[in-house]
């Protein structure tokens, strides 16, 4: 029983630490305390007074524009200067959907009250997910459009936005619902780059996505941010 | 080079490990729960408490109660249209599950009417075998 236990303490000990090295190799060591910058980025040479300068460009969402469920539209512009997290997902999803929604709820909870934090979801159906749906969805979820977008457009725009996520997407008549997408969470900020990938089904990954988002707004508000 | 084999060997024992338990743990019992799980708490949640105004609950519901002799089918067939739980409007379709036998479903609704707070008889799988034996025509072949 103890030589049990033993093994056990070992191999949890083991596995925390494998989670800690996969940890620290996914986070550059640019981040200092803060959330690392994800995707592709390239090193730009520029001249300043005479010397050779790199700066390190990192992967930024480009611009969009979709309808949201008030027939208004989302630009990027709507999200300028502020943290976001966006999803993809569709109405009749029977699978993660809405074990994702309800976590995006507590999300929506959190940050109610706190204007510089807005949430984004993508519908990848926009055939049957129209903006009549979409509304009829976030009223049944009882949130407010200023701060929580259903949004819908070209289905090529949305796909390929998906990829700039980072997130997986894709129609496949194999798949219960006839979509095949996944449930990531991606946090976004002010200046559009990528510094978070969550699981959306899991409340435990959600729950780091909640301490996360306080980091990336300005130090002055943050107790108010920080208070869920 | 041999610290790394070694460590990946653990990580895979370790993983085939926990595997097995959860073999030996999926008896009968807990079937309900199990299958609830992978079928219905993607919507209903794992505490049955669904999701606002969207998808009814579970725990609570007097649907359970007022529509007893049409769980079953419901389960296997799903649902679309209006219902009304607990006074509530909800117009979110359910998928049916084909797939599942009398028995599976059995153990679902077992599962249901007894947790989340729900206090309600159980079913026998006769009971269920009657309910389905009424949406039988609704079966592809």
């Amino acid at each position: 029983m103890n030589k049990n236990n033993l093994r056990l303490y070992l191999s949890a000990a083991l596995l925390g630490l494998a989670a800690f090295a996969w940890q620290s190799c996914s986070s550059p060591a640019e981040q200092a305390g803060g959330l690392p910058y994800l995707g592709e980025r390239q090193l730009v040479q520029r001249e300043v007074d005479g010397q050779q300068v790199t700066d390190t460009v990192y992967h930024r969402i480009p611009d969009f524009a979709f309808i949201n469920q008030d027939s208004q539209v989302v630009t990027s512009l709507t999200v300028q200067d502020k943290v976001y997290v966006t999803d993809f997902f569709f109405t009749t999803c029977p699978t993660i959907c809405p074990k994702m929604k309800s976590q995006m709820l507590r999300i929506y909870e959190a940050f109610e009250d706190d204007p510089r934090v807005m949430l984004l979801s993508h519908t990848i159906d926009p055939k049957h997910d129209t903006v009549a749906v979409l509304r009829d969805y976030a009223d049944r979820l009882q949130v407010n459009s200023d701060k929580w977008q259903f949004v819908t457009g070209e289905k090529d725009s949305i796909y390929s936005i998906a990829l700039q996520y980072m997130v997986s997407a894709m129609e496949d008549e194999e798949e219960p619902g006839g979509f095949v997408h996944s449930g990531a969470f991606v946090l976004v900020d002010q200046n559009r780059h990528v510094r978070g990938i969550y699981d959306g089904t899991d409340p435990v990954q959600i729950d780091r996505l909640l301490r996360d988002i306080p980091t990336l707004l300005p130090k002055k508000k943050k107790k108010d941010a920080g208070k869920n | 080079m041999l610290v790394k084999t070694k460590f990946l060997l653990y990580t895979a024992g370790i993983a085939a490990l926990l595997t097995l338990t959860r073999c030996f743990y999926s008896d009968k019992q807990n079937e309900g729960e199990q299958l609830y799980t992978q079928y219905c708490a993607n919507c209903h949640m794992d505490d049955g408490s669904g999701l606002r105004n969207l998808i009814p609950p579970l725990a609570g519901a007097d649907y359970l109660e007022n529509h007893r002799d049409d769980l079953a089918c419901i389960i296997q067939h799903g649902q679309t249209g209006n219902i009304v739980v607990n006074g509530k409007n909800y117009n979110q379709g359910m998928p049916g599950f084909e797939h599942l036998s009398k028995g599976q479903i059995t153990n679902i609704l077992n599962y249901v009417q007894t947790n989340f707070g729900n206090k309600n008889p159980r079913f026998s799988i006769q009971e269920v075998e009657k309910q389905l034996f009424k949406c039988r025509h609704l079966l592809e072949h």
